[in-house]
């Protein structure tokens, strides 16, 4: 599914990410933690092919293609999808137009036709029921005045609706409460199958007790500096990131 | 030759022609005004109100005038089906400078309501006109609206008595049809008495590939606890040009919505000057922009806080692609006694290209204490962020972009009142941002 | 009702202070003879014993200026100004001799002022160019500066000693043509300051001018220039006063500002010239040219001004931002009370890439005074990542005034991004409520009130210009809402 190798990049002149190896093979969920400023919304930013980031080394390989030589639409069609940290507001832009002008702009690049007025407008339904949203929000401009929690709920509903290969989700648990949690997880996990792959970026071992990572990574510093299965994000809930900050600091003798 | 030394020729020679085909209450200012075009010239760029738009330039070639008001070949009800979905108007067209009086669609309008050729009534009913005609548009304060006023033979005129609502929009379409390059002078006179609502949409359209050169003077009077929506859409062509001046006088309580949009011409220039002289009045005034290849659009407005507790809304969103030139000069004006004024002013741009140019310049002059008053203006360029958020949804970054330059002109649109209108004008700025819409095809409201 | 009273003692109580700086000094001063014509023009040149370069420098002006008439436009009321009824050079210290100490009484009006003229007395280690009328009076701290290169001097002494830099930048930023009253200034102005920062110095303390007007029927016309060299930094204050007179005066001054090479310049203005009586008799016409020239790549200036005297003030110091990754600055507040008329504002000229400015303007008028901001903001189609973002407030004291905001803004870049923002509004009913009720008093809550809407700008001034500037609005507007 995806592949990182030495992947380096910097924002404004700065470098942020220093050589990330990354490997998630098709069904796997993966979860990324790390202290706060370690590249964790960076490595999701250049993933997606964020024009604030510019990429100085490595490459990085999704679904057999150069991941990085694509424009972030064509990344977006092959099938990766970033659940944003903070969701744009576009007000203006309704969400049903949005809606089928990503739709109909995958379905061309996968050679379908576009989808009819009828057929779109039953998709958004059954799509928001997932997530339980509101249909006046798909009526109202995107992510305009929404709350923090239906934000992120229209982040997976567009998920949904877009059923990508590799989703990303970058700190969708910030700013929610459990049952809004659970929301959240549930949609993710009813859309999940042995095709199709997740990163989970969060701070919190919560969301994971919701969905299940195979496998859980340690980013610090620009570097992924440990990698171990799903207890390694109840050991942090309980021990907090110093004993890996110091192993990776004496590692890299910074 | 000086550019007015032609116009002050043509009257000088023309003056006893114009007058022998025209009403006698409107010469009667004529000459008021052609002494006034004489002492002020073209404004030139030095003048403040004229700052970003060379006024000698645009009237320096030579067109030709219907003085004579030989008759309109054309029939526009048949040339014209315009159907706006879900929108009945009541149809008139002004062809050139001519109200078509052929087969008007009378039976819509309640009792009393008068829609007519300004000319007509101006014969039948003089005392009326007299009360009205260049009252608000003073000759002495612009040449432009002298010029008009000089030359002016026909146009609209709409009565409505008191407390008298007309449900159905009356529309007018402003046709120019000629051979050759041809100048008009349109007027329109629109009076609603105390309690009384209408709903106006013009629509100036080219048929013909000539130059034009338009100017119009619309002189709105809006009684007491009245309401007056005016919709402006200009679609015609590159080679147009038109000088359109709208005062607008307002009576308390009354209410004004006046939208101006800007889709396709070759020169625009609008000033608008509306004065509360009653208290508690409100207005909403608006502009949409879209310009590209050498178009040049200047809106200029007044709005003048006479008395106290009126409130006034501007919002005017300019869309500058290609080599187009942009103004936009507001200025709010509150008076000494015009306490407790609300007005809020905004003016935002979004200049698409290197070689496009935006000039803006909202301003405040205020003699009252207890006011509050606000303008912002901002030029700019899409949101980034929202490009990013759009294209990592698979959305290509042209189609992004359009999406979003709908949305900036977009909340103008949904100003306007009428519903059906919005809906079409909706899609017609995306036909516009798409490029299907490269010239004026006749009325595009209707196909 | 009784609030209202209380208001309006407190008002009567203001209106009738009186400006604390209107004294005259009785010094033995030497003026020409009124008018103005070439002679006049030589005459001055010769007093001054300057080169002929610069003679022929203020004749090409005066022969410009003579083919200009006097400006009418602004939002304020300049009357036709009798060009021959003003003496154009007055020397308070002409029956001095050469190599002078100062006259006591000139001392002592500097004392009056609170210029620490004397170094002993400079406890606030700043440098201070003292400028009577038309003739810098003393330079202090000269020698202490010149051990880090810096130069700072009366521009007179410049054009003999630094002739160089003098021929080089003088009439680089504002070149005569510039306006009437830049023509008429280059053609008789008089002294002023010089200022040169050498490379990559920062200036050791903060450099400072005072400018006076004290002979009758005189103008003043003073001349700036500083040139900050790559990598300087220099922070220079300006404050004026003038007498009480029942006549006019009239202030035609320039500055002219360079900016090299990641160098920085924070111009700071106190500005109290005579605002005239309360019945607007009097005053000083303040008519000035400021402009900076961010010439260096990654240049910095910063204008703050504090506005407060004057009867009519005509002011826009403007920045030309043409170095890559300049940035400018403007931070004004304008306080007009009685008769007294000030459009004030700025230009800032975009040309190099990535330049930023910021413009705060705050307009407070009260009386029957008339307060306007009037400023430009262009962007040249060169001038790529242009930001500017400009908050314009006007706040109204009373019903009798006027606020105005005209700003005016061209863009030929598409990639600028320019934001305005204006309000006006009166003091809330709210907030002195608010402070009522907490057992302020309505004047002081005004002051309160009013200091808080200006400390933006405040805060930007060196501290013991803030104090000042703090105690003049106080002065000048607290209770003066009506």
């Amino acid at each position: 599914m995806l592949e990182v190798r030495n992947l380096h990049a910097t924002i404004a002149g700065k470098e942020i990410l220093k050589g990330i190896n990354l490997t998630v093979r098709d069904g796997e969920i993966h979860a990324i933690m790390g202290p706060n400023g370690s590249g964790k919304s960076t490595l999701s930013a250049v993933l997606t092919g964020n024009p604030l980031y510019e990429v100085t080394d490595g490459v990085v390989i999704f679904e057999g293609q150069d991941l990085l030589q694509m424009k972030p639409e064509d990344r977006a069609r092959a099938g990766l999808f970033l659940s944003f940290q903070y969701p744009v507001e576009i007000p203006g832009v309704s969400m049903t137009n949005f809606m089928r002008a990503a739709i109909n702009a995958k379905r061309e690049y996968e050679g379908k036709e576009p989808l009819n007025a009828a057929d779109f407008m039953k998709l958004m339904r059954e799509k928001r029921k997932l997530v339980d949203l509101d249909s006046k929000l798909s009526r109202r401009s995107v992510n305009e005045g929404f709350s923090g929690g239906e934000k992120k709920r229209n982040e997976i509903f567009q998920m949904a609706m877009l059923e990508p290969k590799l989703s990303i989700l970058d700190e969708t648990d910030s700013g929610l409460d459990v049952d809004a949690m659970r929301v959240v997880a549930d949609g993710v996990n009813k859309m999940h199958n042995d095709t199709t792959s997740a990163i989970v970026i969060t701070h919190y071992e919560r969301l994971l007790d919701m969905i299940k990572p195979n496998v859980v990574h340690v980013l610090y510093n620009g570097r992924i500096v440990k990698t171990a299965g799903p207890q390694l994000a109840r050991e942090i809930e309980q021990r907090g990131y110093d004993w890996i900050k110091e192993a990776a600091d004496a590692a890299f003798g910074e | 030759m000086s550019s007015e030394q032609q116009y002050i020729d043509l009257y000088t020679e023309a003056a006893d022609l114009i007058k022998r085909h025209s009403a006698g209450v409107l010469n009667a200012v004529r000459d008021k005004a052609f002494a006034d075009f004489k002492a002020q010239g073209f404004p030139s760029r030095k003048v403040e109100r004229y700052k970003y738009t060379d006024m000698a330039r645009l009237f320096a070639p030579d067109y030709g005038l219907n003085l004579n008001r030989l008759e309109i070949p054309v029939n526009p009800y048949q040339a014209f089906k315009c159907d706006v979905p879900n929108l009945s108007t009541s149809l008139y067209f002004i062809v050139n400078d001519s109200f078509y009086t052929k087969s008007l669609p009378q039976a819509y309008l309640p009792e009393g309501v008068i829609v007519d050729s300004l000319s007509h009534v101006a014969a039948e009913k003089p005392d009326f006109i007299e009360k009205y005609y260049a009252k608000i548009a003073q000759t002495g304060e612009d040449s432009i609206t002298a010029l008009n006023t000089m030359l002016a033979q026909d146009g609209l005129l709409v009565y409505v008595p008191r407390n008298v609502k007309i449900d159905r929009t009356v529309q007018v379409i402003n046709i120019l049809r000629s051979d050759v390059d041809l100048m008009v002078n349109r007027r329109v006179l629109i009076v609603l008495e105390e309690g009384a609502e209408a709903k106006f949409l013009f629509c100036d359209h080219a048929s013909d590939d000539r130059r034009f050169l338009a100017t119009q003077v619309i002189e709105a009077y809006v009684g007491n606890n009245a309401g007056l929506e005016l919709n402006c859409l200009e679609e015609t062509h590159y080679r147009n040009t038109r000088v359109s001046n709208v005062y607008i006088e307002q009576q308390s309580g009354s209410h004004v919505n006046h939208n101006v949009i800007t889709l396709h011409n070759g020169v625009t220039r609008n000033r608008l000057d509306l004065v509360f002289r009653g208290e508690g009045a409100e207005c909403q005034c608006n502009g949409c922009v879209i310009a590209d290849k050498h178009q040049h659009v200047d809106n200029n407005t007044l709005i003048d806080h006479q008395v106290p507790h009126c409130t006034s809304n501007e919002l005017y969103k300019y869309v500058l692609d290609d080599e187009a030139v942009g103004a936009f000069a507001g200025l709010v004006l509150v008076r000494k006694d015009a306490q407790k004024t609300a007005s809020q002013e905004t003016n935002q741009n979004l200049v698409v290209t290197r070689k496009a140019r935006m000039y803006t310049q909202p301003m405040l002059e205020i003699y009252a204490d207890d006011v509050k008053c606000a303008h912002g203006s901002t030029v700019g360029q899409l949101n980034d962020a929202a490009m990013f958020y759009m294209r990592q949804r698979g959305i290509s970054e042209r189609e992004a972009k359009l999406l979003l330059e709908f949305a900036f002109v977009n909340e103008v649109i949904d100003k306007m009142e009428l519903e059906p209108l919005r809906d079409r004008l909706h899609y017609l700025v995306e036909k516009r941002f798409r490029g299907e819409l490269n010239k004026c095809e006749g009325c595009k409201l209707c196909k | 009702m009784e609030e209202k009273n209380e208001k309006n003692a407190y008002v009567k109580q203001v209106a009738e202070q009186k400006y604390e700086f209107g004294f005259t000094t009785d010094v033995h001063t030497e003026i020409i003879e009124k008018g103005l014509n070439e002679d006049v023009v030589r005459l001055i040149s010769q007093k001054k014993g300057e080169p002929g370069w610069m003679l022929d420098f203020r004749l090409q002006a005066f022969n410009h200026w003579k083919t200009l008439k006097q400006p009418s436009w602004g939002h304020v009321h300049l009357p036709e100004i009798d060009y021959q009824a003003i003496s154009y050079y007055a020397d308070p210290l002409a029956k001095k001799p050469v190599n002078k100490e100062i006259d006591p009484e000139l001392e002592k009006t500097f004392d009056k002022l609170g210029i620490p003229l004397e170094e002993r007395l400079a406890l606030s280690g700043t440098a201070v160019d003292a400028i009577m009328d038309s003739v810098s009076v003393k330079t202090t701290f000269k020698e202490k500066l010149r051990e880090k290169g810096v130069i700072f001097c009366s521009i007179g002494e410049a054009i003999k000693e630094q002739p160089d830099l003098v021929r080089q930048y003088l009439g680089s930023v504002v070149p005569y043509r510039d306006n009437f009253f830049a023509a008429l200034n280059s053609a008789v102005f008089s002294d002023g300051s010089f200022v040169y920062i050498p490379k990559g110095v920062r200036c050791p303390m903060e450099l400072s001018s005072y400018f006076r007007i004290n002979a009758r029927n005189t103008g003043q016309f003073e001349r700036t220039l500083i040139i900050a060299d790559d990598d300087a930094y220099v922070s220079y204050l300006e404050g004026c006063t003038a007498p009480m007179r029942d006549e006019n005066q009239l202030h035609a001054a320039i500055v002219e500002i360079i900016v090299n090479d990641r160098a920085e310049v924070k111009y700071s203005t106190v500005q109290n010239w005579y605002p005239g009586d309360e019945n607007g008799k009097g005053g000083v016409f303040n008519l000035v040219t400021k402009r900076g020239d961010l010439r260096g790549v990654g240049s910095k200036l910063s204008w703050t001004q504090v506005e407060t005297g004057s009867a009519i003030t005509w002011k826009y110091p403007s920045c030309i931002l043409r170095g890559d990754n300049s940035v400018a600055e403007f931070y004004s507040v304008a306080v007009t009370n009685h008769y007294q008329e000030a459009d004030t504002g700025t230009k800032m000229i975009h040309m190099g890439r990535n330049t930023k400015s910021t413009i705060i303007s705050k307009g407070i008028s009260a009386g029957h005074s008339q307060n306007s901001y009037r400023g430009l903001v262009r962007a040249t189609a060169n001038a790529d990542n242009a930001r500017n973002y400009s908050s314009c407030d006007s706040l109204l004291l009373s019903s009798e005034c006027g606020a105005h905001t005209f700003p005016y803004m061209d863009i030929h870049n598409e990639s600028a991004v320019i934001e305005h923002e204006a309000t006006t509004s009166k003091i809330s009913e709210d907030q002195l409520f608010y402070c009522n009720q907490r057992g302020i008093p309505t004047e002081q809550a005004v002051g309160l009130i009013v200091n808080g809407y200006a400390k933006e700008v405040l805060n930007k001034l060196p501290m013991e210009f803030a104090v000042e500037a703090q105690k003049l609005l106080n002065v000048s507007l607290e209770g003066t809402v009506g």
